[in-house]
């Protein structure tokens, strides 16, 4: 065994392996006895080695072959948060198939059109298997049923309970079992699009290794470095950085539920505190919630000192909220200097900029209305209105970034336009979505619908294309919030408006909806009122915080005869939030 | 109490003080509350009535209506 202070970081810029099984195989000739992540539930840790690791993934190939898997089948994990899941995972890669995690199913989810959901991307992706936990397992089956690609609906219990010990013997062999080829595909990642229409991002092997490389270079890596995270695995932030990352690295990945860290935020504290962790990732919110959720008598003695980077990714950065952070924090040791950003996606593998590490990110105040005027951030001077945008730092190792017009040509520095990038780890394309793919692919690009701009090599994003509404680090399109109202009784069909507005409390965005009704009554008003929000939480688990009916003729339409969405929320804000309601 | 509760949620959650809030409505699968407002749910209530919930208390079964919310609320005084 290696002691840690002559343990070197296995996939650098120079070295790396050709798959994710060859490093399988390396880490568990090296790594064999050393943490590879611990499980926070509750009070309770488990600790798994990587020989315990390999081995649970040893027993979850064992049940997918049986089941009939076999090298590009695709799995889908349908399992909460914990070890299940990761074993499910790597147990697909050990035989070549290809893995990908489902979000589960929450409280406030309709559990029919959920099933419903997971069915239409099951039937549209042939999936072969799909691995349940105990509690959904009889639903899916039935609502899975007459699928022809489908093999079989796996219950956790079944496998986790089989207490037939993997053998050493069996474990070597699942590990050799399969030989992969560096462009097969490793796994898919769930992009969010539009419901109905979400796509699997194909990663190669290839391209989850490089970006494992190149990522750890724009961090500086290091084998003395412990991961702590509570992202879900359904989302390419929590994947790579908070799973995959740590994991091939060697490296001790402290990992706890999502569901439990929102009821109880602390806990990520205090994982940090006992594991002196020093790497973090967070969507913006967090830094909020985490800044004005946790009673201070929770955090005697807490101690934040060991963090090098908690690094603000996946959504719009706010620099408000890093203050707030670090106004909650600095007394127990948390420093300004360990706040960071980062712009990633799933198209990327992940990781597409990072601000450099021991430095806090740069701001950049603009011009408001040369901004919105000429889609130029020219820097303020003197008096006037200002924007401010949070640095997201500079293009990672072997990625590219450059700033094109509407006709996808480059536009010079400080120009506001489409980001458009070009890395050693972009995806193989969409699974099964060839149109979606050469929607966004051309010339070696990928085309990511989000504007920005450069300025003195870092990337600036001003916003989202389509309209995307961001709530907590999820993307909401307010065209699927549109389509669930259209049959609602009482209201206009196709004059209903759904748009974000910036929560600067909660450091995301709100939901609004704005539709004509003609009902005058109050109580049939809020009949409709409750039609709405519970539709909307039932469909994409988020609530629609501003509910407000108008009259007929009130939504702004555009020429085209659709509703015109960023006219609607001006007028929103400008005749209705911005007023009080005796006003209105 | 109630009416503090019921005033809270209108102006904070829902942004809305002329809602009709009914003591039955659910609040989560209703789409009212989520899980974030929730736990500031649990923090005004024991801010003002003194009352502190445990975050496991906090879910859709327990805490959905005002009423349900209510009964918690004196089970604990």
């Amino acid at each position: 065994m290696l002691s840690t202070n002559t343990y070197k970081i296995p996939i650098s810029m120079d070295q790396r392996p050709e798959t994710l099984l060859d490093q399988a195989r390396w880490l568990l000739a090296e790594r064999a006895a050393e943490t590879a992540v611990v499980l926070i539930e509750h009070e309770n840790e488990q600790r798994l080695s990587y020989t315990e690791f390999f081995t649970g993934a040893a027993r979850f190939a064992g049940a997918l072959e049986a089941a009939g898997v076999r090298p590009g089948d695709l799995v889908v994990l349908v399992l909460q948060h914990g070890e299940p899941v990761l074993s499910g995972f790597w147990g697909a890669l050990l035989l070549g198939a290809v893995p990908s995690i489902f979000s589960f199913l929450t409280d406030k989810l309709d559990r029919a059109r959920y099933f419903d959901s997971v069915r239409q991307m099951v039937e549209h992706s042939g999936v072969r298997v799909v691995i349940a936990s105990p509690d959904l397992h009889a639903p899916l089956t039935e609502h899975l049923s007459g699928i022809e690609s489908l093999a079989a609906v796996l219950n956790l219990e079944a496998i986790s309970g089989n207490q037939a010990a993997v053998s050493e013997t069996q474990l070597q062999e699942y590990l050799h079992r399969h030989a992969a080829q560096a462009d097969d595909t490793a796994f898919l990642q769930h992009s969010s699009g539009s419901t109905g229409l979400q796509k699997g991002v194909m990663l190669s092997h290839r391209s989850v290794l490089n970006q494992v490389a190149s990522y750890s270079a724009a961090i500086n890596l290091t084998p003395e470095d412990v991961v702590v995270s509570w992202l879900p695995l359904y989302h390419d932030m929590g994947l790579i950085a908070g799973f995959i990352m740590p994991i091939l690295q060697g490296i001790p990945l402290i990992l706890m539920s999502p569901f439990q860290w929102v009821r109880d935020p602390k806990i990520l504290l205090w994982a940090i505190h006992r594991h002196r962790g020093t790497l973090c990732w967070l969507p913006n919110f967090a830094y909020n919630f985490l800044a004005t959720r946790v009673r201070p008598a929770a955090l005697n003695d807490l101690d934040l000192s060991s963090l090098r980077a908690v690094i603000n990714c996946s959504e719009p950065v706010y620099a408000e909220s890093h203050r707030a952070f670090l106004e909650q924090y600095a007394y127990y040791g948390f420093r300004e200097t360990a706040l960071a950003t980062c712009y990633a996606m799933a198209e990327n593998t992940f990781a597409v900029t990072q601000s450099v590490l021991g430095t806090a990110p740069r701001f950049d105040a603009v011009d408001r209305r040369a901004l919105m005027e000429d889609r130029r951030a020219v820097p303020v001077e003197g008096d006037v209105a200002a924007m401010t945008f949070v640095s997201c730092g500079q293009p990672i190792p072997n990625c590219e970034i450059k700033i094109v017009d509407e006709q996808r040509q480059p536009l010079p520095e400080r120009a506001v336009g489409e980001i458009a990038l070009r890395s050693t780890f972009m995806l193989s394309g969409y699974y099964r979505r060839p149109e979606a793919t050469t929607d966004v692919m051309a010339a070696g690009w990928y085309f990511t619908g989000d504007m920005g701009y450069m300025a003195a090599g870092e990337l600036y994003i001003t916003g989202r294309k389509k309209d995307l509404i961001i709530v907590g680090g999820k993307n909401v399109y307010p065209q699927d919030i549109e389509n669930l109202l259209n049959d609602i009784p009482g209201l206009h069909p196709g004059r209903a408006v759904a748009f974000g507005i910036f929560n600067e409390q909660l450091g995301t965005e709100d939901i609004a909806i704005v539709a004509e009704a003609d009902a005058e009554d109050p109580e049939a008003r809020a009949d409709i009122m409750r039609e709405i929000r519970g539709r909307v939480a039932q469909s994409t688990d988020v609530m629609a915080r501003y509910v407000h009916l108008v009259g007929a003729k009130w939504l702004i339409k555009t020429s085209s005869g659709k509703v015109a969405r960023r006219a609607n929320r001006e007028k929103f804000l400008s005749e209705v939030l911005n007023k009080s309601p005796e006003q209105r | 109490m109630r009416e503090q509760l019921r005033d809270y949620i209108k102006a904070h959650m829902i942004k809305d003080t002329t809602y009709p809030l009914k003591d039955t409505e659910p609040l989560i699968t209703g789409g009212l509350v989520d899980s974030f407002s929730l736990v500031e749910l649990a923090l005004f209530i024991e801010e003002k009535f003194g009352v502190h919930f445990d975050d496991p208390e906090l879910t859709a079964d327990n805490m959905d209506t005002l009423n349900q919310i209510m009964a918690n609320i004196e089970a604990k005084q």
